[in-house]
């Protein structure tokens, strides 16, 4: 198993090493030591390989992830899993602002809580925070699915487009355009594979979420809207 | 950019590395604010005796004044020199004369804090050249904060370098920028209160000071500031007994702690905590927006 010791070697040459890879490669299980908190750790990663961070990362960890699966044994910088396509990125401990922006596809698990601006603008990733997430969470949010154990700060899915986010705890505020909605039976099966993917079969209840999504008052332009642009 | 770190020991055996763990914290920031860095250090002291902190304009003349200054108070002085900086520690009924001294010799030395406890360096250039240049990793002390800078708001001078003091003993460093600070500094010049300079971390450092002169604690003068400083900040404030921590209501600056039995750290990044010891015992958290973290030891 290759092991990475960041006390010793670059940031640069881990990545260099991460993107040599081929998509067959035998090489699928990294560890990555002493990241202290080091920036864009594993960004650009390609090909289905498994790697353990042992420690805290700094921005953009994981950032446009394909196909891996990266455990982040620690607290994450800004912008953890930013841009990811597909894969995992699962955060142990908190993770930062801007978690998974912008992300278009693959899991983004968050174990602690997640600060401002969670999912901003995800086009299509899941995001699933097991602790509470901080204001202005999935602003302008596209597609995907961002679910919290806890509670969601102000502004809620501002200007929010058609994800979806499912809440247990409390939320502060809605942002402009952003409602809450019935959940059909299948949202109600869409979020129970969502926890069952992040493991949390047993032990998180649909029952216990409310589903907020767009009003789409504000997908066209409407003067009488102008204010809540 | 910037960067700001700040330390506050609670184990007191950890003080007299307090300058080493400040040092390695602060010269892990370089890439947030290459221009300048400057430390707040709270060391030594006793009520009795009044600390200036003074720089000489010209390096090579900092004895020389030193020695002058010394003979012109006619009472018993501490003089500590670190490269630019003289630390002179005297006795408090001498201290109107001193100040009135450093007045008359404007232009080749200048007032950078005053206090019982709290010496203050600033200086510009890299992280890495401002700690050894005053020595900083051998300095002890209960707390500390350290700034480096990214000039946005005033030019790249020493005047610019942050920690800003503006009361005795109370100094604040600052990530971020203000957008109502002229209009703050005009209301506090009303109150008496005078500026230094143009920049507008001290129109902060200031509005803290006019808030506890009123009453208010540490914790109050923060929690007040969120409805008067209107931009984007971080800030970490050191009293005599103190230290604090607040962020602006969008968190617009990036900001991490640390709090463990020995110490609370902060850090504009973890990288900035990575270099203490046992920290990966302590527990590591993005502090809230708008919330004042405060801690002051009895």
């Amino acid at each position: 198993m290759p092991v990475c010791d960041l006390a010793v070697s670059s940031v640069r040459e881990l990545n260099q090493a991460l993107h040599r890879l081929a998509p067959d490669t035998n090489e699928t299980a990294w560890e990555i030591d002493n990241p202290q908190g080091k920036h864009a750790i594993g960004v650009g990663i390609n090909v289905p390989v498994e790697i353990d961070i042992k420690g805290h990362v700094g921005y953009y960890c994981a950032g446009m992830n394909k196909f891996a699966s990266v455990r982040i044994h620690g607290n994450a910088g800004t912008g953890v899993a930013e841009n990811m396509m597909s894969g995992t990125v699962h955060v142990m401990g908190d993770a930062s602002q801007s978690a998974g922006a912008t992300g278009c596809g693959g899991l983004l698990i968050i174990d602690g809580d997640a600060s401002a601006r969670c999912g901003i603008s995800m086009k299509g990733i899941d995001i699933l925070v097991k602790g509470s997430i901080g204001s202005m969470s999935a602003f302008m949010a596209q597609a995907g699915n961002l679910v919290v154990l806890g509670n969601a700060g102000e502004a809620l899915g501002d200007s929010i487009y058609e994800a979806t986010i499912f809440v247990r705890g409390e939320v502060k505020s809605l942002g402009a355009d952003c409602i809450e909605k019935p959940m059909t039976e299948a949202d109600r099966e869409r979020l129970a594979g969502l926890l069952g993917r992040a493991g949390l079969d047993g032990s998180a209840k649909v029952d216990d979420f409310r589903m907020y999504g767009s009003a789409r008052e504000l997908y066209h332009f409407h003067v009488d809207n102008a204010a809540s642009y | 950019m910037c960067g700001i770190v700040g330390l506050f020991l609670k184990n007191k055996a950890l003080e007299p590395a307090l300058g080493d763990m400040l040092s390695k914290m602060l010269v892990t920031m370089t890439a947030r604010g290459p221009d300048s860095a400057g430390v707040a250090v709270y060391g030594a002291g006793n009520n009795d005796h009044v600390k200036l902190t003074l720089r000489a304009e010209d390096a090579g003349a900092a004895a020389a004044l030193a020695n002058e200054f010394s003979a012109a108070l006619g009472v018993p002085v501490d003089l500590s020199i670190r490269a630019n900086h003289i630390v002179a520690s005297l006795p408090r009924d001498a201290e109107a004369a001193a100040l009135q001294w450093v007045k008359s010799r404007a232009g080749q030395i200048q007032l950078v804090s005053v206090g019982t406890h709290m010496e203050i360096y600033k200086d510009v250039g890299l992280p890495e050249h401002v700690v050894s240049e005053f020595a900083l990793a051998g300095m002890a002390g209960s707390h500390g904060i350290g700034h480096t800078r990214m000039a946005t708001e005033s030019a790249v001078t020493i005047n610019g370098a942050h920690p800003f003091s503006t009361g005795e003993d109370q100094c604040l460093v600052h990530n971020g920028s203000l957008s109502n600070h002229n209009s703050i500094r005009r209301t506090l010049v009303r109150e008496g209160m005078s500026f230094a300079t143009q920049n507008d971390s001290e129109v902060a450092a200031g509005y803290l000071t006019w808030r506890m002169s009123k009453g208010d604690s540490l914790k109050q003068s923060l929690t007040s500031s969120l409805s008067d400083l209107d931009g984007f900040f971080t800030f970490v404030v050191g009293t005599r007994n103190g230290f604090a921590v607040l962020r602006d209501p969008i968190a617009c600056k990036p900001a991490i702690m640390a709090e463990s039995d020995d110490y609370v750290a902060f850090g504009s990044e973890f990288r900035a905590l990575s270099v203490l010891p046992a920290i990966e015992k302590a527990r590591v958290f993005e502090p809230e927006p708008a919330t004042v973290y405060a801690w002051e030891r009895s």
